[in-house]
């Protein structure tokens, strides 16, 4: 009875199941709004930004002052609170302020032909009806293409190295992944800088190879936590039928953690499609559309943006905001699909 | 004529040996394997190498000058009238760096303590997924932002700090000219490295014993009391492992910076001046028109930020790995 009883006394959460009337939470709310429109009008802190800073000041004030008509413990636990909850909402603000001016200033820049046309005989100022980024596109899809097929098998590889071999030198495989997602990214275009570029030209193998070296860390660690799920039983059934361990491998585990995999080879695409320190070094750019990967620079979207933004005009900003926004939407679908294909792996 | 068949095949039935030893496929395939997860240690290897062989020159004529001093002029292109110095450019990156963890550290902590004891769970989910979103954005368009939008604004933030604390000498500056200043890249490096603090401080939070969070609430104290007296003590290895990788990618961080900051060779500490130093976008700034002689102190730079980042995150998860061994 009492081992009944004690299995069935789970630790609860204690902060998750607490009910707070709204009249008490939006009070200090309220007053420090009102107390914040007012400072807006009558002192420095203008604007939208100064109105938010002041409503953060008296939100905590009047936070501290409502919990004092109970007790110090009180009026602590609300401080603590508005600091948690404001800090939380304004780390937000930028973010949304980047995805608003995206949208905003690169929308503009988009038309029908922008997709279809080369910067070939447009200059980067021209009129926004003239010129376009499928060069960009092109090359940016080549560029992951080739990155991809050299670093996603190289990546799986490495995670079955840690889950399946299971070999001596494992941690250290683990440490040097870990290690090489450490390296920074202009590091990994000067690395290929020198031993391509320097030789040879501005290409686009070059780039893909840059971004394979910064691509390989991310498949092998999402890849080895993948193959981690799938259980052991498995292996150990295709054992026991006498199966070797490169069929276990190819044919019994990898296959079952296919969707998991493709997961992770879609997060290391998407980590690297926006790198644009080691595509100045190793593919450049070219402002026309093109499909060699060797021999010639090689456009790219991140290079699209750096292009038109060095040269700083109205007409080109509002491209490189463009190519930022196609960029950005490229970039968030590719996870979101990463995603979509993960989750239904887990249920 | 059963018992014809059952003689016919019982020779031929024999027991099956068993082998320790791996079939010659098997052998291959582990060899195969092993070398194909050696790529990162050999291209770590390679990096390190072709690095260091192709600065050697630059390391033995300036020694110890190169990371003290801070003139870079390539001259005539000859070594002798050349002179490199990274001092400026090193310390600029740390500068800027600092920064960004000082601004970044509450609101790493607000949005960890947030998202794992404020926030229900839906919430928690949904805000989770955006963060892993926002993760993503490219470094480019951190500094397009930056330049345009933030820029101006922390421009004029730059000049009311300095009216009132410019006594400070870090706030001081000689020309009133706030942009492109390390307080700027500071900025927007803070919000690039949040997502990837705050993911490991939640992490390592979330871990935080329960049945002391509970033993706190039992003794009457509050949500503060409990976080304050429980989960902050726990989870400060991993916030200190969480910031310390935020830092390992601000030092790396290269076209952000490159397009807020306005490099320049000398060593300074105010930072709210419109002069700042960053390894990283040294290199992406000069390489197009370098000489082969300033090619060869730039693979030296780029060495020398190699191993500073090696460092920065080895000693980050050697720390958060002991943080999460702990707890189990």
């Amino acid at each position: 009875m009492s081992v009944a009883l004690g299995a069935a006394v789970s630790p609860g959460r204690p902060w998750l199941n607490r009910r707070r009337s709204f009249r008490e939470a939006s009070a200090p709310v309220a007053v420090a709004l009102v107390l914040a429109a007012v400072a807006n009008l009558v002192t420095g802190l203008a604007g939208l930004l100064g109105f938010y800073l002041a409503f953060v000041i008296f939100f905590a004030a009047t936070s501290l002052v409502f919990g004092l008509r109970h007790d110090k413990v009180k009026a602590i636990d609300k401080f603590a609170t508005a600091f948690v909850v404001v800090g939380f909402a304004t780390a937000f603000i930028p973010w949304v302020s980047i995805l608003v001016t995206l949208a905003q200033k690169g929308w503009p820049a988009i038309y029908g032909g922008y997709f279809t046309n080369d910067m070939s005989v447009t200059g980067a100022d021209d009129d926004l009806g003239m010129g376009g980024l499928s060069h960009a596109i092109m090359g940016t899809f080549l560029i992951l293409l080739v990155a991809s097929v050299i670093a996603i098998p190289l990546g799986i590889l490495t995670a079955a190295y840690i889950t399946e071999i299971r070999g001596r030198l494992s941690g250290f495989v683990r440490v040097m992944v870990q290690s090489m997602s450490g390296v920074p990214s202009v590091v990994a275009g000067l690395f290929i800088y020198a031993t391509v570029v320097s030789r040879y030209q501005f290409s686009g193998v070059a780039g893909a190879l840059a971004l394979a070296i910064l691509m390989l860390p991310t498949i092998a660690r999402t890849a080895e936590e993948v193959l981690k799920l799938v259980p052991e039983e498995i292996r150990s059934a295709s054992y026991a039928l006498g199966a070797s361990q490169m069929a276990t491998t190819f044919r019994i585990i990898l296959p079952s953690a296919r969707s998991g995999l493709i997961t992770a080879s879609m997060l290391g695409i998407a980590r690297v499609a926006g790198e644009t320190a080691p595509l100045l070094l190793t593919s450049f750019y070219s402002a026309i559309f093109s499909r060699k990967l060797t021999g010639e620079p090689l456009a790219s979207l991140p290079m699209y943006v750096f292009q038109n933004f060095t040269v700083g005009t109205e007409h080109a900003l509002t491209r490189a905001w463009g190519g930022a926004f196609v960029l950005l939407s490229l970039i968030l679908s590719l996870f979101i699909l990463a995603r979509f294909v993960g989750g239904r792996t887990n249920k | 004529m059963a018992i014809a068949i059952d003689s016919g095949t019982a020779s031929s039935i024999e027991r099956r040996k068993i082998s320790e030893k791996r079939s010659l496929g098997d052998r291959v395939f582990r060899r195969g394997v092993t070398a194909g997860a050696l790529t990162s240690f050999v291209v770590m290897c390679f990096i390190a190498a072709l690095l260091f062989f192709r600065g050697f020159e630059i390391f033995r004529a300036f020694g110890l000058d190169f990371v003290t001093t801070s003139t870079w002029d390539a001259a005539d292109g000859t070594i002798e009238n050349a002179k490199f110095g990274v001092a400026a450019m090193l310390v600029g990156s740390i500068v800027t760096a600092v920064i960004a963890m000082v601004v970044a550290f509450p609101f790493v902590v607000a949005s960890a303590l947030f998202l794992e004891f404020y926030a229900s769970k839906k919430l928690k989910f949904i805000l989770v997924s955006i963060l892993d979103l926002m993760a993503a954005i490219p470094s480019i368009i951190y500094g397009l932002w930056g330049y345009l939008v933030l820029m101006p604004l922390a421009a004029g933030w730059a000049a009311t700090i300095n009216k009132y604390l410019g006594w400070i000498p870090i706030f001081g500056v000689e020309v009133e000219n706030f942009d492109a200043s390390p307080f700027v890249s500071g900025l927007v490096l803070a919000l690039m490295i949040l997502p990837i603090a705050m993911s490991v401080t939640r992490e390592v939070y979330s871990r935080a014993p329960l049945d002391q969070i509970q033993a706190a609430y039992a003794l009457g104290g509050s949500r503060w009391g409990a976080i304050r007296a429980v989960v902050l003590p726990f989870g400060r290895s991993g916030l200190v492992g969480g910031m310390l990788l935020g830092l390992g990618r601000a030092l790396g961080e290269t076209i952000a910076v490159l397009l807020t900051l306005n490099l320049v060779f000398e060593v300074k500490f105010q930072i709210l001046a419109s002069a700042g130093g960053s390894v990283a976008s040294l290199i992406a700034s000069r390489i197009g028109e370098a000489t082969p002689l300033e090619l060869k102190a730039l693979m030296a730079a780029g060495l020398v930020l190699f191993v500073l980042t090696l460092l920065v995150n080895f000693g980050a998860s050697s720390i958060v790995a002991r943080a999460e061994r702990r707890v189990q």
